[in-house]
C-alpha cells in the first residue's frame, strides 16, 4: 500500500510530508526531488522506480503531489486516490497552489490522517469529510450527531447525509460532452468520439431515490419490441436513440441494475457532482468542418487559406470559436486577412490566432494568410502540426437526448411535480484537429 | 486563518521559545507552538529536542490538538522510546473514550507507534475496538490489525488477533469488510502457505455482496482479494464473473482494471464455446477504451496494462486500432505506449490507416518518439506481408529527409525487413549505401553492415564499403565488432579472390588485438573453419537463416500468465513480477492463472559457440604474423591499384576445398605439411598458376647452396642513407633552419637534422614532436640540443626513434609531420622518410617460408617495376641491398636473367617479398626489374623508390 505522501512546491521543497510505512524514511523525500523534479529532461514516465522505491506523481499547476510506496501496489488506485486528494483540498480551499496548502497545513495532515490508513484509502467523499473536519477546527458534537458522523462515513450511502431540508426543491441537469475529431487534410475523419457528462446540481430534501432516462438505442430498442411492432419504433425513435459505447458511474448509481435493467438509479449525493460519463463513436454530428489549404511558394514563404463550415441548425448559435494555425518557427511575418471575426499572429505561440465570437449554422467562413519565413539551413522540415478549433455549441454532438429524471422520497411529503429541473446541454470542442 | 507563517520561522533558539510556548498556560498559545513543531518538523528541521513539551499537551479535550500532538508522536516517538511511554495512558484512557471519532483516533496512532513498550499495551484496547459497537472504530481497527502485524507479527498470531479479523469478513458493515480484507491480504502476502483467507464459495458470496455496498476503495480491496481465488469449476467462475462485470462501469479506473483482472483471471477457466465466454469478451473491451479518455497518468496505467491483455487475448481489442491513435497533445510516455499497442493490433484490415498515422508521427518532434514511429512501420512490414513493400518506400521517403536518427532508425528496421523477405527488396541497398556516413549508432552501424555482408554478392563495392568500417575497428561497439567480422566472412566466402587480405585483418583484429572475449572466440571460429574445412564453412556461417518472429518484444508466456494476474498493479506497469522490484518476502510469491492451456515448457536451447581444445586458441598469436596495427591506417590509401600478373585463381568450390584459404601463418598451426622440405616439391607442383612463372624450372639439389648465398657475400657496406634536405627553411621558422635525413644504425631508426640559428636572437628550449604517422615512428628520447644556439651557429643533433608511437595513415605513406619548439615559438613542418630506415635486421626468411608466402600472397599483390640505367650485378645489387636489410635468399639464372629473390620485415611485422630480374648476357641492357609481392600492397611503391634508391648509390 502507499507508503508516504509527499507535497513538493516547483523548487522541490517539501511542504506536506507525510509517512505511514516503516520502510519509506525521509531520504525518500529527497530523492523523489533530486531525480524527478530537479531532474533536467521532461518527464518521462508519471512512475519513477529509485533504489527499489516506486514514486508516483501528479502535477496541479506547480505543485507536485508523490505517493511512495516499496510494494506491489495497485498502481491505478494509487494515481486514483491522488487524484481525490486533490479534489478534497480544492473542495476545502479551493485552488492548489503553495500559498493554501502552507495555509492549511494542519488541515491537510488532518485530512490525510482520516483518508489514508496505514496507506489505504478511506473514505474520501467531500460530503461525509466536511461533517466533522473542517477549516475551523472541530466543532462540538452531541452523540447524536457523533454516531450519524460514524454510520454515514462507514456506511452504504457515504456521500449523503441525513436530515437535509430544502424549501424549493430543485435539480440542474448539464448534458457537457466535449467532441474530439482527428481529420486528414483530405476530409477523411480519422478518428471521433464524444466523450459525455452528466454532471448534476442536486438541492432535494430528505434521501430521495432518483431515475434516470435517455435515449440510450438498446433501452429504447428494448421497449420498442415489448409495444408496438419494430417498424413503428423505429420509424418514430429512428435517429433519436444513440449508441453509447461505454458509460461509468458515480459511485452513487446502483451498477447491478443497471447491469441488469439497463436502468439508472441512485440516491444523489447534495449539491453539484457527475453522475456518469459516457462516451460514443457513432453517428457524431461534428459541428464545424475544417478546410486547410497549405501552399509553400518557394522556400521563404507559405500561403494558408482556411475555410470553416458550421454544420447545425441556422436557428442555433455557436459561440467562442478559436481557430489555431500553427506556423513554422521560422516565421519571420504574417499578413491575415479574415472575412468574420479577428485574427492575429502569436509569435510566441507560433500560431495564428483566428477567434469569431459567434456563428450561425450552415454558414461558412474563410481566412487567408500569407506566411514569410525565414530561409534557415535546418534538413528538418516543419512538423505542421495539425490546425485545432474551440467552440462552444448548444446542443449534445453526441445526439444525447434526456428523456426523464424522476425523484421518489417516500419519507417527505414531496413528489416528481414538486421538483424543479432544468435541463442544459453544451457541447464543447475536445481535441478537434485537422491535420494540414 | 493563515497557517502558512509557521514556515517561516528560522530563527536562531526558536527551540526554546517554542519550549516556551508549549509550556505555556494559554490554550491557544500552545496550540500555535504545536502547530510550528509540525511545520518545522515537515520541512525537515529536528525538533525531538521539544518531545516532553509536545507530549503534555495531549492531555486535552481540543481534538485539533490532539491530533497534532499524535502527528508529532508518530514521527518521533521510535527516537524517543522511554519518552514515549510518557503518552501510553493517555491513548489507553482515549480507547474508552465516549466519542467513537476519539476512540477510533486513539487506536489508529497507537498502531503507528512502532515502539515495543507501547504495542503491550495496544493489544487490549485494540481486541476492544475489534469488537466496538461503532463501525468507523471497528474498520479502523481491523487496519490496526495490520500495523501490529508489521512491528511484531508473533504477537498478533499469540494474541488471536488474526482469527478475529477473519471474523471481521463476515461483519455487517462493508467498510469493516473491506478494510478487514485489505488487512488480511497484506498480512497473508507475508506468510504464502498459511490458509489465513480461506477464500470458500461462502466466504466469496460474502465478498461479492460487500462489493455493492462499500466505497470505491473497498471495492478495489475485494476485487483484488477475490482474483486470488481459485473457483472449484466453470459454472463458479461464470458466476463470479456475472457478478463482477457491473463493475466495469464504474467511474474508478482502479475499481475498472481491477475487475478486468479478475474477469480476465476466471475467463480461463470457462470453455471457449460458452456463448458467456463470447459475451464476456465483448463487454471488455467498452471499458478498456473508456480508461483513455481518464487522466494522463491513468491512461499509463492502463496502456500498459493493455499492451499485456493485448498479448494474452489479442481478440478483445482488435476493432478498436482507432482510440490508440496518438494525440498531437498526449504526454509523451502515452504516446510510446499507443504506438506500442497499435503495432500490435496491426493486421492487413487496419494497416493502411495505421502507416498514414505512423508516417505522420515520424515527423513529430520529440526523438524517441520518432524513432519509435519509424521502428514501428518496420514492424509492420513485418507483421503484415501485404504492407511490406509499402512500409519499405514509406522507409525510403523518410531516409531521404536525411534527419540522422531517422536514417538510422530506419536502417536498423531494413534490416529486419531483409531478414523476413530475403531477396525481395534489394535495389533500396543503394540508397543505404548513401547514408554510411551519417551512422554513428552502434545499432545501426552493425545493421548496415550486416546489410553490405548479407548482399556482399550483389554490391560491387562490398568490400571498400566494409573496409571503410574497419579503420577504426578498435573505436566500434561489440556489437558492431562482431557484425563486422561476420559480414568480412560472408563476404570472403561469396568472393574470395578479392578479399583475402581483409578477412585475414579483421581476423587478426578480433583475436589478437581485442580484449573482448566473444569477440575472439567468435574470430577464432571462424579462422579455424576457414582454414580446416572452408565448404564448412560456407554451410556455418551462410546457413539458411530462420525466419524472425511476426511479433517482436513479446513478454514470454509464463511472464506475461503472472503479470496478468497483477493487472493494476505496479508490476503490470513495470512488466515485471513484483519479485523483481519488491524487496523482502512480499509479494515474490508468483502467481499464475487458473487451468493454463499449452503454455509448454520452452526447451532451453543448447549453449552455442563450445571452443574445441584450448590449445590451438592459446598458440595462435604467437604464429599469427601481427599486421594488425599498420593495416588498419593503410586500407584507406589512395595507391593506384596494384597490377596484376598471372590468370586469377579459379574459385569453384572444389578447389576451394583443396586451397588453404588463408595465409602461411596458419600453416604452421595446422601442422605446416607445406613448410616440410620433403613436401616442397610436390607443393610447387600442384600450384603453379600462384607461383612466379620462372620458379617452375626445375630446381635441383643446386637450389639449396644458392639459397645460403645471402649470408655469405653480405658484408655490410653501411645503409643507404639519404643526403640531408632542407625541411625546414629559415624563413618560414623566425630565424630557425632544419634540414635532416634519416639513417638505421645498429638497428636503431635515427633522424639527423642540422640546426641553424639564422635569427638574431639565441635559441634554447628545444623540443620535438611527431604527428601520427603510418608506421608509429615517435621520438623515443626528447630532443638534445645542450647549449643554447648562438645566432648564425649550426648545430648536428641525432634523434633516436621509436616505432611504438600511434598510428595513422599518412599519404603518402611515408610522409611524417614533425612540429619543432623553441623559446621563439613551434614550428611545423612535414618530411619523407626513406621506408628502408624501417626494414629490420632478421628480414632475412626462411626459404620454405618464403616460398609459401610467395605463394599465399595473391597475385593481385603483386607489383612490378623497373630500375633504369643501373650498371650493377647481381652481386652486387645484392651486397647493396642487404646493406639496407633488403635480404636476398636466393638467386638463379635463367637464360642469361640472375633472378634474385628477396625478403625484406618492416618494423611492424609486415613481410615485403621481392624478386629482382638482372640481365647478365647483355651489357647494353641496363635496366633492373623487381616484382614486389607483400600482403599490405600498399607498401610495394615506397619499397620500390627504397630499392631504386639503394642502388643507384
Amino acid at each position: 500500500m502507499i507508503g508516504g505522501l509527499f507535497i513538493y512546491n516547483h523548487k522541490g521543497e517539501v511542504l506536506i510530508s507525510r509517512v505511514y510505512r516503516d520502510d519509506i524514511g525521509r531520504h525518500a523525500v529527497d530523492a523523489f526531488r533530486v531525480n524527478v523534479i530537479h531532474a533536467r529532461q521532461q518527464v518521462r514516465s508519471p512512475v519513477t522506480n529509485i533504489a527499489r522505491t516506486s514514486f508516483f506523481h501528479v502535477k496541479r499547476s506547480n505543485i507536485w503531489l508523490a505517493a511512495v510506496t516499496k510494494q506491489n501496489v495497485n498502481a491505478a488506485m494509487v494515481f486514483e486516490f491522488l487524484y481525490k486528494m486533490c479534489d478534497v483540498m480544492a473542495a476545502y480551499f479551493g485552488k492548489i497552489s503553495e500559498e493554501n496548502i502552507k495555509n492549511n497545513f494542519v488541515l491537510i495532515y488532518e485530512l490525510l490522517d482520516e483518508i489514508l490508513d496505514f496507506g489505504y484509502p478511506q473514505n474520501s467523499e467531500t460530503g461525509a469529510l466536511k461533517t466533522f473536519i473542517t477549516q475551523q477546527g472541530i466543532k462540538g458534537q452531541t452523540k447524536e450527531e457523533q454516531s450519524q458522523i460514524t454510520s454515514q462515513v462507514t456506511g452504504q450511502i457515504g456521500w449523503r447525509r441525513e436530515g437535509i431540508k430544502y424549501r424549493r426543491n430543485e435539480l440542474f441537469l448539464d448534458v457537457l460532452e466535449s467532441v474530439n475529431l482527428l481529420m486528414s487534410p483530405q476530409g477523411q475523419v480519422l478518428s471521433a468520439h464524444v466523450s459525455g457528462r452528466v454532471v448534476m446540481k442536486s438541492y432535494l430534501s430528505g434521501m430521495p431515490e432518483c431515475k434516470f432516462g435517455m435515449n440510450d438505442k438498446i433501452v429504447i430498442d428494448k421497449a420498442g419490441k415489448g409495444g408496438v411492432t419494430d417498424d413503428v419504433a423505429k420509424s418514430t425513435t429512428g435517429k433519436q436513440s444513440i449508441a453509447i459505447d461505454d458509460c461509468t458511474f458515480n459511485q452513487c448509481v446502483r451498477l447491478s441494475k443497471f447491469d441488469s435493467e439497463r436502468s439508472i438509479s441512485f440516491i444523489p449525493p447534495d449539491g453539484e457532482y457527475e453522475l456518469m460519463r459516457y462516451r460514443t463513436t457513432k453517428d457524431i454530428i461534428l459541428p464545424f468542418r475544417v478546410i486547410p489549404l497549405v501552399r509553400e511558394v518557394g522556400r521563404t514563404k507559405l500561403e494558408v487559406k482556411v475555410v470553416i463550415k458550421s454544420n447545425f441548425k441556422p436557428s442555433l448559435l455557436a459561440q467562442k470559436i478559436e481557430v489555431r494555425i500553427p506556423t513554422p518557427l521560422n516565421t519571420s511575418g504574417v499578413q491575415v486577412i479574415c472575412m468574420k471575426g479577428k485574427a492575429k499572429y502569436k509569435a510566441s505561440e507560433n500560431a495564428i490566432v483566428w477567434k469569431i465570437k459567434r456563428m450561425a449554422g450552415m454558414k461558412e467562413s474563410q481566412i487567408s494568410a500569407e506566411i514569410e519565413l525565414l530561409p534557415t539551413n535546418d534538413k528538418k522540415k516543419w512538423a505542421r502540426p495539425p490546425i485545432s478549433m474551440n467552440f462552444e455549441v448548444p446542443f449534445a454532438p453526441s445526439g444525447l437526448k434526456v428523456r426523464y429524471l424522476k425523484v421518489f422520497e417516500s419519507k417527505l411529503n414531496y413528489s416528481d411535480h414538486d421538483v424543479i429541473k432544468w435541463v442544459r446541454y453544451i457541447g464543447r470542442s475536445g481535441i478537434y484537429e485537422t491535420r494540414c | 486563518m493563515t497557517d502558512s507563517k509557521y514556515f517561516t520561522t528560522t530563527k536562531k533558539g526558536e527551540i526554546f521559545e517554542l519550549k516556551a510556548e508549549l509550556n505555556s498556560d494559554k490554550k491557544e498559545k500552545k496550540k500555535e507552538a504545536v502547530k510550528k513543531v509540525i511545520a518545522s518538523m515537515t520541512v525537515g528541521k529536528d525538533v525531538s529536542a521539544l518531545f516532553p513539551d509536545v507530549v503534555n499537551c495531549m492531555q486535552t479535550d481540543n481534538l485539533e490538538l490532539k491530533k497534532l500532538v499524535y502527528l508529532y508522536l508518530m514521527n518521533y516517538a521510535k527516537s524517543q522510546p522511554d519518552m514515549a511511554i510518557m503518552a501510553v495512558n493517555t491513548f489507553v484512557k482515549d480507547c474508552e473514550d465516549p466519542n467513537p471519532l476519539i476512540r477510533a483516533l486513539a487506536v489508529r496512532t497507537m498502531g503507528c507507534i512502532r515502539v515495543d513498550k507501547i504495542t503491550e499495551y495496544l493489544c487490549e484496547p485494540l481486541r476492544k475496538c475489534l469488537k466496538d459497537e461503532d463501525p468507523y472504530v471497528r474498520k479502523t481497527a481491523a487496519v490496526c490489525v495490520a500495523k501490529l502485524h508489521d512491528i511484531n507479527a508473533q504477537l498478533v498470531e499469540d494474541q488471536g488477533f488474526l482469527d478475529t479479523l477473519k471474523d471481521l469478513i463476515s461483519d455487517s458493515n462493508p467498510m469493516v469488510v473491506a478494510n478487514a480484507v485489505a488487512a488480511l491480504s497484506e498480512i497473508a502476502e507475508s506468510h504464502p502457505n498459511s490458509n489465513l483467507l480461506d477464500l470458500n464459495p461462502q466466504s466469496i458470496n460474502k465478498l461479492l455482496t460487500a462489493l455493492n455496498e462499500c466505497t470505491e476503495w473497498g471495492q478495489i480491496f475485494i476485487l483484488d482479494c477475490l482474483a486470488n481465488y481459485a473457483p472449484r469449476d466453470d459454472r463458479e467462475s461464470q458466476s463470479i464473473c456475472e457478478r463482477v462485470t457491473p463493475r466495469l462501469s464504474h467511474a474508478n479506473s482502479a475499481v475498472v482494471l481491477s475487475a478486468v483482472k479478475v474477469l480476465m483471471k476466471f475467463m480461463e477457466m470457462l470453455p471457449k464455446d460458452l456463448d458467456y465466454y463470447g459475451t464476456l469478451l465483448k463487454k471488455l473491451a467498452p471499458p478498456l477504451v473508456t480508461l483513455l479518455s481518464a487522466e494522463p497518468e491513468l491512461q499509463y496505467v492502463a496502456l500498459r496494462n493493455i499492451n499485456l491483455i493485448v498479448q494474452k487475448r489479442p481478440e478483445i481489442l482488435k476493432h478498436e486500432m482507432k482510440v490508440f491513435f496518438v494525440k498531437y497533445n498526449d504526454p509523451i510516455y502515452v504516446k510510446l505506449e499507443k504506438l506500442d499497442i497499435m503495432i500490435r493490433l496491426a493486421s492487413q484490415a487496419n494497416i493502411a490507416q495505421v502507416l498514414a498515422e505512423l508516417k505522420e508521427y515520424a515527423t513529430e518532434v520529440d526523438v524517441d518518439f520518432v524513432r519509435k514511429a519509424v521502428r514501428a512501420i518496420g514492424r509492420c512490414a513485418i507483421k503484415v506481408e501485404q504492407s511490406a513493400e509499402r512500409c519499405v518506400s514509406t522507409l525510403l521517403d523518410l531516409i531521404q529527409t536525411k534527419v540522422n536518427y531517422v536514417v538510422q532508425e530506419a536502417i536498423v528496421v531494413i534490416k529486419d525487413i531483409f531478414r523476413k523477405y530475403p531477396n525481395k527488396y534489394e535495389s533500396v541497398i543503394a540508397t543505404l549505401c548513401e547514408n554510411l556516413d551519417s551512422l554513428d549508432e552502434p545499432e545501426a552501424r552493425a545493421a548496415m553492415i550486416w546489410i553490405v555482408g548479407e548482399y556482399a554478392e550483389r554490391i560491387d563495392n562490398a568490400d571498400e564499403l566494409l573496409e571503410s568500417f574497419l579503420e577504426g575497428f578498435h573505436d566500434e561497439s561489440t556489437q558492431v565488432q562482431l557484425q563486422l567480422l561476420t559480414a568480412i566472412v560472408k563476404l570472403f566466402l561469396k568472393k574470395p579472390t578479392e578479399t583475402q587480405e581483409l578477412v585475414q585483418q579483421v581476423l587478426s583484429l578480433a583475436t589478437q588485438d581485442s580484449d573482448n572475449p566473444d569477440l575472439r572466440d567468435r574470430g577464432y571460429i571462424y579462422w579455424r573453419l576457414l582454414s580446416t574445412d572452408p565448404v564448412a564453412a560456407k554451410e556455418v556461417v551462410l546457413a539458411e537463416k530462420p525466419l524472425i518472429s511476426e511479433e517482436t518484444d513479446l513478454i514470454e508466456p509464463t511472464l506475461l500468465e503472472e503479470l496478468i494476474c497483477h493487472i493494476g498493479t505496479l508490476a503490470s506497469v513495470y512488466h515485471k513480477p513484483p519479485s523483481a522490484f519488491v524487496e523482502g518476502s512480499r509479494g515474490v510469491m508468483h502467481k499464475r492463472l487458473p487451468a493454463r492451456t499449452g503454455s509448454g515448457e520452452s526447451t532451453e536451447s543448447p549453449d552455442v559457440g563450445t571452443i574445441a581444445g584450448g590449445s590451438g586458441t592459446e598458440t595462435a598469436p604467437s604464429i599469427i604474423p601481427s599486421q594488425g596495427d599498420l593495416l588498419g591506417d593503410l586500407l584507406n590509401l589512395d595507391l593506384a591499384p596494384p597490377t596484376t600478373t598471372g590468370p586469377p585463381p579459379p574459385t569453384s568450390g572444389m578447389q576451394m576445398g583443396g586451397m588453404d584459404l588463408l595465409g602461411g601463418g596458419l600453416d604452421s598451426l595446422l601442422g605446416g605439411d607445406i613448410g616440410g622440405s620433403a613436401a616442397m616439391g610436390a607443393g610447387f607442383g600442384a600450384v603453379p598458376a600462384v607461383m612466379p612463372a620462372s620458379l617452375n624450372a626445375p630446381m635441383g639439389g643446386g637450389l639449396g647452396d644458392l639459397f645460403d648465398l645471402g649470408g655469405g657475400v653480405g658484408m655490410p657496406l653501411g645503409a643507404y642513407i639519404p643526403p640531408k634536405t632542407v625541411w625546414l627553411p629559415a624563413m618560414k621558422a623566425k630565424g630557425l633552419e632544419i634540414s635532416g635525413t634519416f639513417a638505421r644504425r645498429a638497428g636503431v631508426i635515427q633522424m639527423e637534422l642540422t640546426l641553424t640559428n639564422k635569427a638574431m636572437s639565441v635559441m634554447t628550449d628545444f623540443a620535438i614532436q611527431f604527428n601520427r604517422n603510418s608506421f608509429g615512428l615517435a621520438p623515443a628520447g626528447p630532443l638534445q640540443v645542450l647549449s643554447p644556439l648562438s645566432p648564425n651557429q649550426t648545430i648536428e643533433v641525432s634523434l633516436p626513434l621509436s616505432t611504438v608511437g600511434p598510428v595513422m595513415k599518412m599519404e603518402p605513406l611515408n610522409n611524417l609531420q614533425v612540429a619543432v619548439k623553441n623559446n621563439i615559438d613551434v614550428f611545423y613542418f612535414s618530411c619523407q622518410y626513406p621506408i628502408s630506415m624501417l626494414f629490420v635486421e632478421d628480414g632475412k626468411m626462411e626459404r620454405q617460408v618464403f616460398l609459401a608466402t610467395w605463394k599465399d600472397i595473391p597475385n593481385e599483390n603483386e607489383s612490378q617495376f623497373q630500375i633504369k640505367d643501373c650498371h650493377l650485378n647481381s652481386d652486387a645489387a645484392s651486397n647493396k641491398l642487404q646493406a639496407s636489410n633488403i635480404f636476398t635468399i636466393a638467386k638463379r639464372t635463367v637464360e642469361g636473367q640472375d633472378m634474385l629473390y628477396m625478403s625484406i620485415k618492416l618494423s611492424n611485422g609486415i613481410w615485403v617479398l621481392a624478386e629482382l630480374r638482372v640481365q647478365t648476357g647483355n651489357p647494353n641492357y641496363t635496366d633492373l626489374e623487381i616484382s614486389v609481392k607483400c600482403r599490405a600492397p600498399e607498401v610495394s611503391q615506397c619499397v620500390f623508390q627504397c630499392c631504386e634508391a639503394v642502388l643507384k648509390n
